[in-house]
Order: C-alpha cells, then sequence, then structure tokens
C-alpha cells in the first residue's frame, strides 16, 4: 500500500516535471538518444526523499518544476583560474554565449556546441551522448542525469586529439534569479591525448549538469571545479567516465556555498592498469548548506587504482554527505583501491553524513576505506595561539591545514593554490 | 618581572588541586630554574600561566610587568613577552614551519602595534637563527613538527623563541631527549637571548642543563608548591643525592 502510494507519487511528480519540456531538435541519432533518456526517466521515475540512495539528501528541491528565486551575486572577485592561460567557453544562464567565450579553436582539440554537434547527421558523439550515463543506471538509477540528457540543448563536445598546450574552462555566469540550467557535455579524450578542464562559476539558480568523458587507451584527462558563491542556488551534477586501459583521470572540486548541491561521479575502469581519483574540498555555513558527495567507482580491469578524498568544513548547522562505494568485479585482480572522506565540524549543530562501501568480487585486491568526522584539534589550537596566532586566526589556519590533503591531491599547483586562496578568503570574509 | 603569588590551581573537570600556592618572583635579567619530582606540578605551572585550558584558577595572581596574566588570553599574553617552550612541542599537520613562525610573529607584532615583516626580511632572519640551531632548510618547509625526532622539535621550539624575541621565556624540559651535542646547540640558542631585560625560567631534572645555562636560582617543587629556593648549588644537591633530603627537611 504504501509502497503503491510512492509509486504513484513518483509517477506524477515525473510526469508533472516533464510536461512542460520539449526534446531539443537535432539529428536522427540524437532524437533517438535523448527519446531513449526520456524513456529511462519515465521507467526509473524522479527520486524520492524515501529512495535509499537520497537517503541523506531530499531531492525535492532539484526535481521541481521550478527553480527558486536567487538573487544574482555580483561579479566582484577576481574570477577563478582567472591567472591560468585557458581557453574560455562561457554559459550565460546555461545558454552558450559566442561573445563571451573565446573562438572555440585549440591544437590538439575538435570544439563544438552541443547543438552543433547535434545537429549533424554523423558524428562521433553519436556513441557517448546518453552512453556512459545509461551505463550508470546500473546498480542505482540516477534519473535526474537521464533527465538531463532527454532535455539539455546546451554543452560543449570535445575531442581531444593531442596535447593542448592550455586548459579549456567552462565559465558558468547567472544573469537571471530564476534561471534554471540544464547542461551536457560530451569529451572523447583519444588514445594517448591530454586534456585539462576547469569550471567555474554561481552556474545559476538551479543547475542541472551532465558530463560524460571517455578516456580512451593510454589518455589522461585532468577536471579541477569550483562551485560557487551564490547562497541560494542549487545543484545536481552527474560525472560519467568510462576508463581505458593506462589511462588517467583524475577529478577535483572546491564547493562553497550553495543551498544544496548533490554531486555524483560514476567511474568505470575498464582497461587494466588505469588510474582514477576523485577529490573533494567543501566548506559549508548555516543552517540551509546542504552538501552531498555520491561517489561510485567499478573496477572491472586487472591492477587498476583508485582514489577518493573529500573533505569537509561544516559549520553553523551545515550538513554534509558522502556516499562513496568502491565495486570490485570479478577478476579485477590487483585492485588498488583507496577511500577517505573526513569532516571538521566548527559547531556541535553541524552535521557529516557518511556511508562509505566496499563491495569485492575478486581475491587478490588491496582496498581501504575510512571516515571520520571531529572537531578542532585544541592542543594545535593552545599551541598556535601561545605563539601569539589569534584563536580565529588558528582556527582558519587548522581548517586550511584540514583541506590540504584534498587540494594536495590537484597536480597543477597555480590551480591548487587559486583555490586555496579561495578558500582562505571565504574564512576570512566569515571572521 | 615575572610575580606569582600564592597562586592556586586545580582541574576544570575533577576536583583534584594540583598547584597549593606557589611563590616566585623572576627579575629582569635573571635565570631561574625548577626542579622537582615527576607530578609536583612544574608542567601544570607553565601551562596556566600560558593560558591553557582545563584548569581554574582557584587563588593568587599571575603579573608579567605588572600586567594581570591570568585575565589575558593564552594570543594576548604571547603578545605580552611570555613564550613557553613545550615539555611536548605538538605536531600540526598540513601547517608549515614557516607559515606558522611568519603568522605567530606578524601576529605578535600587529598586536603590539608595530609593522609586520616583510617576507624578505623575515626569511634572512628565520634563515640564520635556523642556521645556528642547526635546522636545515628542509625542516622549515615541512610541517610543524610533524616527523620532527624529539631533539628536532625541541630545536625547533628554540627557534620559535628565537623568533619571537618573547621577554619573559619559560623552558618545560627542553633538555629532554637531546643528545649532547644538541644540549649544547639549544643552550646556546638561550644563552644567546639572555640580556638584562629578559626573564627565564628552566624547568629540567637534570643538572646537566645548567651547567650551560647557568642559573641564578633554583627552586624545589613538591605537590604544588615550591618547597625550598638557593643558589645553583642546589642543582648539584638533588643531582647527587635526588630529591629524599631535601623534601625531609622541609616536610
Ligand atoms: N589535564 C589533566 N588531567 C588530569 N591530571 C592532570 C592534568 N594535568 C595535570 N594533571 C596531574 O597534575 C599533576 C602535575 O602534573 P604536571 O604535568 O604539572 O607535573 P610535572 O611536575 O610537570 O611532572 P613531570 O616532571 O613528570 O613532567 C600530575 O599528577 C598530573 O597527573
Ligand atoms: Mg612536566
Amino acid at each position: 500500500m504504501a509502497s503503491n502510494a510512492l509509486a504513484k507519487r513518483r509517477a506524477d511528480e515525473t510526469e508533472a516535471r516533464i510536461a512542460g519540456l520539449t526534446l531539443p531538435e537535432g539529428a536522427a541519432w540524437a532524437t533517438e538518444a535523448r527519446q531513449a533518456a526520456l524513456t529511462r526517466v519515465t521507467a526509473m521515475g524522479l527520486p524520492q526523499k524515501r529512495d535509499e540512495y537520497w537517503r541523506y539528501t531530499d531531492p525535492t528541491s532539484l526535481t521541481a518544476d521550478a527553480a527558486p528565486t536567487v538573487p544574482v551575486m555580483p561579479r566582484d572577485e577576481a574570477p577563478v583560474f582567472g591567472e591560468v592561460e585557458r581557453l574560455r567557453i562561457v554559459f550565460v544562464d546555461g545558454v552558450f554565449d559566442a561573445g563571451l567565450s573565446d573562438p572555440l579553436k585549440l591544437a590538439g582539440l575538435e570544439i563544438e556546441t552541443l547543438a552543433e554537434a547535434t545537429a549533424k547527421d554523423i558524428h562521433w558523439a553519436k556513441d557517448l551522448l546518453g552512453v556512459l550515463e545509461a551505463n550508470g543506471q546500473s546498480p542505482v538509477p540516477r534519473p535526474l542525469a537521464a533527465l538531463n540528457t532527454a532535455f539539455a540543448s546546451d554543452g560543449v563536445a570535445i575531442r581531444v586529439v593531442g596535447k593542448p598546450v592550455k586548459p579549456v574552462a567552462f565559465v558558468y555566469l547567472q544573469q537571471a534569479e530564476q534561471s534554471d540550467v540544464t547542461v551536457h557535455h560530451v569529451i572523447r579524450v583519444e588514445p594517448g591525448a591530454e586534456m585539462t578542464l576547469l569550471e567555474s562559476g554561481p552556474a545559476a539558480a538551479r543547475l542541472s549538469k551532465v558530463l560524460e568523458v571517455d578516456v580512451a587507451d593510454g589518455a589522461t584527462f585532468h577536471h579541477v571545479r569550483a562551485q560557487g558563491r551564490a547562497h541560494e542556488r542549487r545543484a545536481v551534477t552527474h560525472t560519467f567516465a568510462r576508463l581505458g586501459a593506462e589511462s588517467t583521470f583524475k577529478s577535483f572540486t572546491l564547493t562553497a556555498n550553495g543551498r544544496m548541491t548533490r554531486n555524483d561521479c560514476v567511474i568505470e575502469l575498464t582497461g587494466d592498469d588505469a588510474v582514477a581519483h576523485v577529490a573533494g574540498a567543501c566548506v559549508g555555513d548555516g543552517a540551509d548548506f546542504h552538501h552531498d558527495d555520491t561517489v561510485f567507482i567499478t573496477h572491472d580491469a586487472e591492477r587498476c587504482e583508485s582514489r577518493q578524498v573529500f573533505k569537509k568544513v561544516l559549520r553553523n548547522g551545515a550538513t554534509g554527505v558522502f556516499q562513496g562505494k568502491i565495486l570490485v568485479k570479478q577478476g579485477a585482480q590487483k585492485t588498488d583501491g583507496y577511500q577517505i572522506s573526513q569532516a571538521l565540524l566548527l559547531d556541535e549543530d553541524s552535521q557529516f553524513l557518511a556511508k562509505p562501501e566496499l563491495e569485492i568480487y575478486a581475491d587478490d585486491v588491496a582496498c581501504s576505506h575510512g571516515s571520520t568526522s571531529g572537531a578542532i584539534d585544541e592542543t594545535a589550537l593552545f599551541y598556535l595561539r601561545s605563539r601569539g596566532v589569534p584563536h580565529i586566526e588558528a582556527t582558519d589556519l587548522l581548517t586550511l591545514a584540514f583541506l590540504a590533503e584534498a587540494l594536495d591531491e590537484i597536480e597543477d599547483s597555480r590551480l591548487a593554490d587559486d583555490l586555496r586562496d579561495r578558500l582562505e578568503a571565504w574564512l576570512v570574509r566569515r571572521r | 618581572m615575572l610575580e606569582i603569588k600564592g597562586l592556586k590551581v586545580k582541574l576544570e573537570e575533577e576536583d583534584k588541586q594540583i598547584l597549593k600556592g606557589v611563590d616566585l618572583h623572576v627579575g629582569p635579567g635573571e635565570v631561574h630554574a625548577i626542579m622537582g619530582p615527576n607530578g609536583s606540578g612544574k608542567s601544570t605551572l607553565s601551562y596556566v600561566l600560558s593560558g591553557r585550558g582545563g584548569y581554574e584558577v582557584t587563588g593568587g595572581t599571575a603579573t608579567l610587568s605588572g600586567v594581570d596574566l591570568l585575565d589575558l588570553e593564552p594570543e594576548e599574553r604571547a603578545a605580552e613577552g611570555l613564550f613557553l617552550a613545550f615539555q611536548y612541542p605538538v605536531e600540526i599537520p598540513g601547517v608549515g614551519n614557516m607559515t606558522f613562525l611568519r603568522t605567530a610573529v606578524n601576529a605578535q607584532r600587529k598586536a603590539r602595534g608595530e609593522e609586520e615583516m616583510s617576507a624578505a626580511e623575515f626569511l634572512k632572519h628565520v634563515r640564520a637563527k635556523a642556521k645556528e640551531l642547526k635546522i636545515d632548510a628542509d625542516m622549515l618547509k615541512r610541517p610543524v613538527n610533524v616527523g620532527f625526532s624529539g631533539g628536532e622539535k625541541k630545536r625547533n621550539e628554540i627557534l620559535q623563541m628565537a623568533m619571537l624575541e618573547p621577554k619573559m621565556c619559560i623552558l618545560d624540559e627542553t633538555d629532554s631527549g637531546l643528545d649532547v651535542d644538541a644540549m649544547k646547540l639549544v643552550s646556546e640558542g638561550v644563552n644567546a637571548l639572555r640580556s638584562p631585560d629578559r626573564g627565564f625560567l628552566v624547568i629540567t631534572h637534570y643538572q646537566r642543563l645548567l651547567d650551560h645555562i647557568k642559573p641564578d636560582v633554583v627552586h624545589i617543587m613538591s605537590d604544588g608548591r615550591i618547597v625550598k629556593s638557593g643558589g645553583p648549588e642546589l642543582a648539584l644537591e638533588v643531582e647527587n643525592n635526588g630529591y629524599a633530603d631535601i623534601l625531609a627537611e622541609t616536610a
């Protein structure tokens, strides 16, 4: 009875959400992909508060018919990664803005907008758009990702064929107070090729973003993003990555502010000797803040390494969530899996909810995971203060030290320094 | 300079009196040593003076150059010129030693209304001091005390002291864990700081340190009180005969 009621509500909500939306125009293959995604959404239905995978995070604001009204933050801060040479691709309220963007040309890359790519009768993106997303629907359904695939009309398609001299940066700008953004990117890194992707911006009143990345044999993909800064914004993001043999995927996310952020990262290691690192640093202030990192890494090849490092600083009643899973399939011998999630709770009202999981079907693997939450180390605090460092500065110093282990996951020190400075500024603003 | 009168301290969490009326006066330019059996309250005295939590002052006063220490936050006491070299220096992963030193030096300068030290000036200064204490560049870069040997931690304490140039230095068993050469280095570091307007309170179990850092006065602490004070010969007496005689005669 209860489950019938739940199914009914799920179906009703899904129908209501879809009702006002239309599939974007495109070539036959694209329409097919989008229609298939729509079929997935209808079959799965949108997430409900009662779902196991949404146990710690209420999806209501992400599934609601309309985005909330969110005041647009003044652009008074130096842009993130501003000091780094990069090719900027700018979205305003989720719409690609050619005028604000750099020309989409860089040696080693083929860059098109999603609209351009999906308009072509034959395109490499056919093998990617909605494919990794569909793959990532089992064993856990991710209906919001399928919803995104079905209705996203904007985004970027990048084929990496060489080693571009600079990173590509997606910059999301918000202009409308009720901007409800859906963007979808597909990236294929060809064998032996390399790219770095940066993402930044307050984004939108509500953002749904899917990134599908296919990292071919021997290829490398680096990803660093900063999720700021508006306090009222909501976001759900999905990263789906498939890794070929001897490939590398490294992703780091900084999150500050935002009322609701759910970042799903789904990685499949399909070729031997591949390496996947996912890390995140998050700072949250206030009972309105809710941040959820959900990671699912599947080892389906031998001698692969995966590493998850997530650190959260929570204060004034903020909530942090970590759901991290390592699934080692039969035959994925010599898997090296590591996972750590830690929260620094700056007061007793804040909370950290963690669900680390290991599921292992191979016998020769080394997997470890740990999860902790705790307060500031009083002994260290006194030591600093006894040297004349004021209480608040000492607390900030220890807070940054706590986050440092996550920031250390970023290979490019310029990027790491930039984010570190921002975290420091965030703390200083709250003194 | 440092004036302690009838200081009584108990633990905040339990009903345990640790200091039972300590009287001590360290004048400018003087070096005082405190010796005493394990658990007699020496470290507690140093912690209470520097403002560590967990203790409750139930009586008495402590002033530094007339300023009531017990009323101040730990960082304010530091800015007043009080420094404690910890018996067990604290490891702080993720905070670079250099960052730590610079933050501390500049915080104190700021609190005193002085200008902050420029990065270049600081670097020059810290390198020179580190060299004197045989602290290599690598130790300056590493996180505070993390992975330092016992002796390295103690030398790092003295480096901090040298950088902060405090008025009143308390050294809590800085000699423990030091090899003979390190003991000499540390003592030289301390002696280099000796000046007519700076006071020292040196807590130790061993006469050896006092061979290098010559005290003006030696105190014996037992069960939360200073039970005897005298000249350097008192340390020799402890070294030779232990505490039994002294404690018996004062009991
Ligand atoms: N936080 C605390 N909790 C419980 N007991 C404490 C605490 N701090 C101090 N004490 C007790 O107070 C007494 C004095 O301790 P203190 O560390 O000051 O001695 P000490 O003279 O420095 O000894 P040592 O020579 O071994 O370093 C001891 O009995 C110790 O166990
Ligand atoms: Mg002691």
